[in-house]
């Protein structure tokens, strides 16, 4: 931290960090500066002009966003330096701005989507003159192709850069740019090539104004129609703060929310662009199977068919929970099931060697946060790019901004940024121990080393041994302390942190995954009941009498015998622990489809049928039963099991980045980005 | 490249006389010299456009600070200097920093390399004393304006950049700064254009500050969309297409335009138009009110 320097704003004496800007001093005043080029998050472009204050004694007006309070010299007699954004020369260069910027603005703000939330509409009320003084022929810029997702309307681009900062620093591909000069400067993707990155939803938000449009949302509309719901993302791991804004019974659209320690202000396009599969292969009324088909049916006589069920063995009945899952559904069908005796129940659905085995063992310690301050990172089994882009992006920034190297063991992959590749499979994770030099040699002595498991390192029949492997070398390698953990397993479903802290695992000799699959296949099981999971193989379930709770039409419903629709995430109130073990508050923005209800809700009018009635009546009730695990001291080396690992390369679980659940199957947005990539691959090939 | 081959010839010759180069002249001083070629933007010819396309990017100004000498050439502290200014510090070695400083008057002393070029009738490049008078320049190296002092209509003394001058200042104003900033304009380049009584100096400007939309890199706000909107009104006022009131609305623009951006290209593109109407408004006022009575605005203007 730099030395206070003092600052005369307006009149008003403070004390700020030397390293302030201006803007930063201004704001610390009270004074508002207007911007557009500008971002907290993205490096100073300087270009917008909109920020000018007056520096008392200097030729020109300043831009606030570019000077620091380093810069300025105190006045003639040792006085602070006076800064005054309330000057008649202040308001005459923002007035000048505000007028370069409109003259060649189409000013169709009744057909843009930005209508209603856009910086320049806001800000030409406020700082701009009330009419126009240009009288020559506006400018047209020609549409750019950016993909299925960003609409593009560019005659209203104003040049502030943002999108081209974001995508060349944070997204960490370079496909946007400025191109040609003056006037004629345009924001281009390279001969109109689409997006290729996870991230490019954020480009518009970034946009001050309606240049950069969602596709899928164009001319739905409008931002004073929509309720907004603060709530989180289940598209992966990270749990990303988001808002879901719903008009009546449809949710529009989906934005982010900012939470520093988690996904800052940005989200990935699946979790921005799945909404319209909200609205596709809903599951809204209870089906039962009648001679192989499926039938409407009412919720008893559903809720009796499982109940039948569910009084059997219970040594012959099992339960998996899928990727989507809430906490409290899980627990409540955890507390059901094992009032009855049943104890062949696995939430890892990809049959990750994790849980068990402290809370440690399986969550990312070190926070996403703490990837900020990682000097050396090491990937295993994972391509976060793919599993969690937020992280990735975060992980680019450690190396962007701080010192971080990365290493990799697994895929050779694209992630954005350079890293020293260290083989492909488990014996690499030993023989990294070994090696010197290169990126082995800046792990060892790294203050902040940091190891990412991924699941394509532990889903694997020789997952604990890989953990086991990892967990040796995270020992040995320093990587836990008393002052900093930075073994991280990345996980890639939203449920199964919150399922593994809740025990959602075989106990007493129970089945897992695995075992349930087979057990069912041989005929041992014959009882299986999914909560929403879909990402199994449901051929391998052979004759069992299959109970699949969900919100959609997916895999899981199609070999279901009895179908209890559920709720999908912005359909209830709802708590998901995210891959660093936080747990967080989902939000209903929209009523459950149809007959539907909240997961938990189904469970305990289930447990009233088996009459098993669960003891909790309210969602607070229930709450009040989930608690964390314990603390246990932590032994990364006892992790997992010993024993010999295969020679099989690791791979990434995600192959297809926007199809990973089923809401995104049933995102006809999705299909087009997917289709739209394996595009882009041939067209590499 | 013309310029430049010639260059290389010199740079390859000093290298094989080891007057530069490892050990440069003896002196265990290293010393090597580049030659680079830009693509011609001339606003690379601002300090830190020019870097950013030496570094091979767009070549578009950084903000300052920080400054070259701070955080230059891919970020380290850089010296970018004049050509003219690099030329003309072996003779101020050899012979003095004082007999340097002799030529002038107080705060504007030295040399300078004056460019004449327009209706004079030896268009020529001159290294001259400072604060030598406008008119002796022109008289004495230029073989004098076109048709005699007289048909002198205006001077634009520092390069297009900066506000002309009508003929009564150039009777008696002297080449240095603070002569020049006192009549308003500057001594910039020290480029001389001269003009005489045939110029339409409506247009003569018109040209310019098409050179300046044309030239304006596109990045900063007030010249991206002001040199671009000056242009056009002042391609009207050509005509005499345009009301009275907008000579005062473009002389607005311009100083909204006018130490608002990045870079000093925007204060080069007003400062003309600024110059025109300071000097010239009658002639906007003429083209405008021939044209309202319907007369061809041309009739004046044989350039």
């Amino acid at each position: 931290m730099s030395e206070l320097r003092k600052v005369n704003v307006d009149g008003k004496e403070i004390e700020v960090p030397g390293h302030y800007t201006l803007m930063q001093a201004c704001e610390e005043a009270g004074a508002e500066i207007p911007r557009f080029c500008y971002h907290e998050r993205l490096s100073v472009a300087g270009n917008c002009r909109m920020c000018l204050v007056e520096w008392v004694g200097a030729p020109k007006p300043m831009a606030s966003c570019a000077m620091s309070v380093n810069d300025l010299r105190p006045n003639r007699d040792g006085t602070p330096a006076n800064i005054r954004t309330d000057s008649a020369v202040v308001k005459k260069a923002r007035e000048g701005v505000m007028e370069f910027l409109l003259i060649n603005h189409p000013l169709d703000c009744p057909i843009c989507d930005q209508g209603g939330e856009c910086d320049l509409q806001d800000q030409a009320v406020a700082y701009g003159r009330s009419h126009t003084r240009y009288d020559e022929v506006k400018r047209a810029v020609d549409e750019k192709n950016m993909g299925p997702l960003v609409k593009t309307n560019m005659t209203r681009c104003i040049q502030c850069t943002r999108c081209v900062r974001f995508i060349t620093e944070v997204a960490g591909v370079e496909e946007l740019g400025l191109v040609n000069r003056g006037e004629n400067a345009e924001i281009t993707t390279y001969l109109q090539a689409n997006l290729t990155s996870e991230l490019s939803g954020n480009v518009i938000d970034l946009c001050p104004v309606g240049a950069l449009t969602s596709r899928p949302y164009a001319f739905n509309a409008r931002p004073w129609e929509l309720n907004k719901t603060e709530s989180v993302d289940v598209m992966d791991a990270v749990g990303s703060n988001i808002r879901v804004d719903a008009r009546g019974a449809e949710v529009m659209r989906i934005l982010p929310r900012n939470h520093d320690d988690v996904n800052e202000e940005w989200i990935s396009d699946k979790t921005r662009f799945v909404w319209d599969g909200l609205k596709r292969q809903r599951l809204d009324k209870p089906y039962v199977r009648e001679n192989g088909m499926l039938r409407e049916a009412s919720w008893g006589e559903a809720l009796g068919m499982v109940a039948e069920r569910l009084k059997g063995d219970p040594e012959r009945i099992a339960a998996i929970a899928g990727d989507l899952c809430d906490m409290e559904s899980m627990k409540a069908l955890k507390d059901l099931l094992g009032s009855l005796g049943v104890t062949s129940m696995d939430c890892r659905v990809d049959g990750a060697a994790i849980g068990g085995q402290g809370r440690e063992g399986y969550i990312f310690n070190s926070r996403i946060a703490g990837i900020d301050e990682a000097d050396a990172i090491l990937l295993i089994g994972t391509n976060p790019r793919l599993e969690a882009s937020i992280i990735n992006a975060r992980i680019r920034g450690a190396w962007l901004h701080g010192e971080a190297e990365i290493g990799v063991i697994g895929e050779a992959a694209d992630l954005t940024y350079p890293y020293e590749h260290l083989g492909t499979g488990p014996a690499d994770i030993a023989a990294f121990a070994g090696k010197r030099g290169g990126f082995a040699a800046k792990f060892k002595k790294a203050k902040w080393p940091m190891i990412i498991i991924g699941m394509g390192a532990l889903a694997r029949p020789d997952g604990a041994q890989v953990l086991r492997a990892a967990g040796e070398l995270a020992a040995k390698c320093k990587v836990v302390r008393e002052d900093w953990n930075g073994f991280n397993v990345l996980h890639t479903a939203a449920a199964r942190v919150g399922g593994l802290d809740i025990g959602f695992i075989p106990s007493n000799g129970g089945k897992d995954v695995a075992g349930i699959l087979k057990a069912a296949s041989a005929g041992d099981i014959d009882t299986v009941y999914l909560l929403g999971a879909d990402e199994i193989d449901m051929s391998a379930l052979g004759k069992a009498f299959v109970i699949y709770q969900g919100s959609h039409g997916d895999a899981g419903a199609h070999r279901a015998d009895v179908i209890l629709p559920g709720a999908a995430y912005t359909e209830k109130d709802a708590l998901y622990t995210n891959t660093e073990g936080r747990m967080q508050d989902g939000f209903r923005a929209v009523f459950p489809k149809g007959k539907a209800r909240e997961d938990w809700a189904i469970i305990r009018a289930l447990s009233d049928t088996v009459e098993r009635t669960l003891p909790y009546d309210d969602l607070d009730a229930l709450r009040a039963t989930i608690r964390r695990p314990d603390a246990a001291a932590f032994d990364p080396a006892k992790l997992g099991k010993a024993g010999k690992v295969t020679a099989k390369p690791f791979v990434s679980p995600i192959t297809d980045y926007y199809m990973t659940n089923p809401i995104a199957r049933a995102s006809a947005t999705m299909a087009a980005c997917a289709a739209n990539a394996v595009g882009i691959a041939q067209a590499a090939e | 490249m013309t310029s430049a081959s010639p260059c290389k010839k010199a740079i390859d010759e000093a290298y094989a006389a080891k007057l530069i180069g490892k050990n440069a002249c003896g002196s265990g001083f290293d010393f090597d010299l580049y030659l680079h070629h830009g693509a011609g933007a001339y606003i690379c010819g601002e300090e830190t456009a020019l870097l950013e396309s030496l570094e091979g990017k767009k070549g578009q100004p950084r903000l300052k600070p920080p400054f070259p000498a701070n955080a230059g050439l891919y970020g380290c502290p850089t010296t970018v200097n004049n050509v003219e200014s690099i030329a003309v510090a072996p003779t101020i070695l050899r012979r003095g920093a004082g007999w340097f400083a002799g030529f002038g008057r107080p705060g504007n002393t030295g040399t300078k390399v004056f460019c004449i070029s327009g209706h004079v009738n030896m268009p020529c490049n001159v290294e001259e004393e400072m604060s030598i008078p406008l008119k002796t320049l022109i008289e004495k190296h230029a073989g004098g304006v076109i048709g005699g002092w007289d048909n002198l209509k205006a001077v634009i003394p520092g390069g297009s950049s900066v506000p002309c001058l009508p003929k009564d200042i150039c009777d008696d104003v002297l080449m240095d700064f603070d002569a020049l900033k006192e009549h308003k304009s500057g001594l910039g380049t020290a480029a001389v254009i001269v003009m005489d009584q045939s110029t339409d100096m409506v247009r003569a400007i018109t040209r310019l500050a098409y050179f300046y939309k044309h030239e304006s890199c596109g990045q900063c706000t007030p010249c991206r969309e002001g040199t671009g909107w000056m242009w056009r009104v002042l391609t009207r006022m050509c005509e005499g297409k345009a009301e009275m009131a907008e000579i005062d609305m473009l002389l607005d623009v311009s100083q909204e335009i006018e130490g608002h951006t990045i870079c000093a290209l925007g204060d080069a593109a007003a400062w003309p138009v600024q110059g025109l109407i300071r000097h010239f408004r009658h002639e906007i006022e003429d083209k405008i009110n021939t044209y309202r009575a319907g007369k061809s605005v041309h009739a004046v203007a044989a350039e």
